[in-house]
């Protein structure tokens, strides 16, 4: 940051926006939380909330919808940070969603719970009563996405509807609801995967391990490549392999890939993303290679 | 790295996603599985060629009826500058979604037909950069290749458009000759038109130079959150959080706090990463004041001898964004401006001025959806403001309707009383 010239250079823009609307929400809701992932959006939101009320704790408690499908590093990171936060933590199980018959788990080789989360965090919603949902959502990310705005208003039934969204002016946010409805929001909205990289570089924020390039067991599948697990059932065809791979996005075991890669550290990460010519979510999602609008359809029902 | 925030404003067959689409494809910002899914896409719909568009409309409706609902936003870099683009649909809602995308915006890119030359939405457009106070306006002629690169009708295009322009306040006026399709002038100077002797599009979007553009004189920070950790490590802080808004906050000044009245002295400017010596906008810092007094949500610290307009009521002009709704004397509304809520009341709709022709009708009886009107507004609380021309921050509020809490309307404050 550049005092005598008054300007913001453009990881100071987007750090100062995002902690805006942290401080917007914190103050006009009762019961926020910020959804945790693992991912490293959500690793991200988490140090820019810190950032927001320091010298104080968070004002708020951080959700994890768990699959049950976990990387375990991610686990792990998860636990570590809540404690040095001296966060709360509260976890909606899909595997509880599942017991209690709320969702049928699909069946077959490409079986996933992605779909299932909505249901689960849905339940958690009421059961808290959330009002204000922090999401680590990028516009740049995905089509639908780049339609949302920051405050993202969701009916009693949790749904999105992108064709009546509230206007959303200068940066003045309407976080009017009624009992019941809620609103997602999404303070990163503006940032791109490459400033992602950058800030988490610049601020040294520490992330999961399977973001670095590693050796690991691997198998193709529609283009991308899976890890092994306990969560995917391989056919005949599917050989495994060992890879050097690391992982762009970071969401359910079942259907997130990973990319080959030789990058080990952030500095790396960082040039192999600017000359990357192929999305995250396309190169290693396969929650939306369903359709065209896979990621709509999903978040119309209720989806992060 | 710069950040440059622009709004794109076009009829519907302007060719204005076609100029995002190329803008992105020729600065390596589509990648490769994106440009894929278009691809398929447009050969499924019968495209003859890769249809563009189809980058930026990503809602099942919009590419099922080839148009774009909403405001949707796009990001792309050159080793200048970063952009964000708000494009926003020219045939419905158009003032609603331009007022929208352009609020935020440095910038408004106004796409014209060349063979159709100014039409009323060209008007409008510029209007609504005016009203809005964007400091630069670029206008595209676009389709130059249908014109044969003509000159004189792009100079005719040009006049026109000056000659329109003169009776609204446009800092910044520029003019490009374009062929989004072929790529003309977008990104790099055309073979095609040597008689024109400006940069290409892209070049001037690298260039165009807005860090005067902010408020650095008066100094404006609206109290968002107070931050008070009782804790034992910090037992006794208080902190006040928030966004300046206008000008430049230091330790050591003497401040005045809205609306109690008192004064202190900032005693320091915190953030999480150390000390800050000096806070402008838009700075999310914290502050901190010297003596205990009274300060919360809403509250306002600036100078003792620069502040803002205090008042319950307003003169502004308002544009009208509620399909089911109409603005009516004496009615009741929700208001948020910074960081303060209150409710209002109309007291007056003093006129109502075509976007078109810029004509006033006098004393109308409401305004419907993408109506702009002069109004009269009484708070139920005082008010702590500045003219909307003098800081975007502290000039612009919006209202929002108490039982269906939508957001009905943009304002711009344009005096007091």
């Amino acid at each position: 940051m550049s005092i005598t010239t008054y300007e913001l250079n453009h990881l100071d823009q987007l750090e100062a926006e995002a902690i805006h609307i942290f401080r917007e929400v914190a103050s006009e809701f009762e019961r926020p939380c910020l959804m945790f992932s693992g991912g490293k959006d959500s690793i991200l939101m988490l140090h820019l909330a810190t950032k927001a009320f320091w010298p104080a704790r968070l004002p708020f408690p951080v959700l994890h919808v768990d699959t049950g499908h976990n990387f375990p590093e991610v686990i792990a990171y998860r636990d570590q940070r809540i404690k040095e936060l001296e966060a709360r933590l509260v976890v909606a199980s899909v595997q509880k969603s599942i017991d209690e018959g709320r969702v049928t788990e699909e069946k077959g080789p490409r079986a996933s719970r992605n779909r299932l989360q909505t249901t689960t965090l849905l339940d958690s919603i009421e059961e808290n009563k959330f009002d204000a949902l922090f999401g680590g959502a990028r516009r740049d990310e995905e089509k639908a996405r780049a339609k949302e705005r920051f405050y993202s208003f969701r009916d009693e039934f949790g749904q999105w509807d992108p064709k009546n969204q509230r206007p959303e002016l200068w940066n003045l946010y309407n976080g009017r609801i009624r009992q019941g409805e809620h609103i997602r929001v999404f303070p990163i909205s503006n940032w791109t995967e490459l400033d992602v990289w950058q800030y988490i570089e610049r601020e040294d924020i520490e992330i999961p391990s399977v973001y670095f390039a590693h050796k690991r067991e691997v198998f193709q599948r529609d283009g991308m490549l899976l890890a092994d697990s306990e969560f995917v059932t391989r056919s005949e065809y599917e050989e495994l392999m060992t890879r050097k791979v690391r992982y762009r996005t970071v969401g359910d075991m079942s259907c997130t890939g990973a990319v080959e890669s030789e990058a080990e550290n952030l500095k790396q990460i960082i040039e192999e993303i600017s000359s990357t010519r192929i999305t995250e979510r396309g190169a290693t999602r396969a929650d939306d290679r369903v359709s065209e609008a896979a990621m709509e359809d999903r978040k119309k029902e209720g989806y992060f | 790295m710069e950040f440059l925030r622009f709004a794109t404003a076009g009829s519907v067959d302007d060719g204005k996603s076609t100029l995002i689409g190329r803008l992105l494809y020729d600065t390596k910002s589509i990648f490769q599985d994106q440009l894929e899914s278009v691809e398929a896409t447009s050969k499924q719909m019968g495209n003859e060629h890769t249809n563009l568009a189809l980058l930026t409309d990503g809602l099942r409706a919009e590419r099922e009826q080839g148009i774009t609902i909403d405001v949707a936003y796009r990001y792309f870099a050159t080793p200048k500058r970063k952009f964000i683009i708000a494009d926003t649909p020219g045939h419905i809602q158009y003032t609603r979604n331009m007022v929208t995308g352009a609020s935020t915006a440095d910038l408004v890119l106004v796409l014209v037909d060349a063979r159709h030359g100014v039409v009323e939405q060209s008007r409008r457009h510029a209007f609504l950069a005016s009203l809005l106070r964007i400091p630069h306006l670029v206008v595209c002629v676009n389709k130059m290749d249908l014109i044969d690169y003509d000159e004189k009708a792009f100079n005719a295009v040009k006049e026109e458009f000056r000659n329109f322009a003169m009776k609204l306040e446009i800092s910044d006026l520029s003019f490009v000759p374009i062929s989004a399709l072929h790529g003309d002038n977008v990104v790099e100077r055309s073979a095609k038109m040597p008689w024109y002797e400006g940069s290409s599009l892209l070049h001037h979007l690298e260039e165009v130079h807005i860090a005067s553009d902010r408020n650095l004189i008066d100094a404006r920070f609206p109290v968002q959150y107070v931050i008070r950790p009782q804790s034992e490590e910090h037992h006794d802080y208080r902190g006040y959080a928030g966004t300046v808004t206008g000008g430049v906050f230091k330790p050591g000044d003497e401040v005045v706090v809205l609306p109690s009245g008192f004064t202190s002295t900032v005693a320091s400017i915190d953030s999480y990463d150390g000390p800050i010596s000096e806070a402008f906008g838009p700075m999310s810092v914290t502050m901190r004041l010297t003596s205990e007094i009274d300060i919360s949500r809403g509250d306002m610290i600036c100078r003792p001898n620069n502040q803002p307009t205090v008042s319950q009521d307003l003169q502004a002009m308002v544009c009208w964004m509620s399909e089911s709704t109409e603005l009516t004397p004496r009615m009741k509304l929700a208001l948020k401006h910074t960081t303060r809520s209150s409710r209002v009341m109309v007291s007056e709709i003093q006129y109502r001025i075509d976007v078109n022709t810029l004509h006033r009708d006098e004393k109308p009886e409401s305004l419907k959806l993408n109506e702009i009107g002069r109004v009269s507004l009484r708070s139920t609380q005082p008010l702590f403001f500045d003219n909307y021309r003098r800081n975007r921050n502290t000039g612009s509020f919006i209202l929002m309707d108490e039982v269906t809490n939508a957001t009905v309307a943009a304002g711009i404050i344009v005096g007091s009383g």
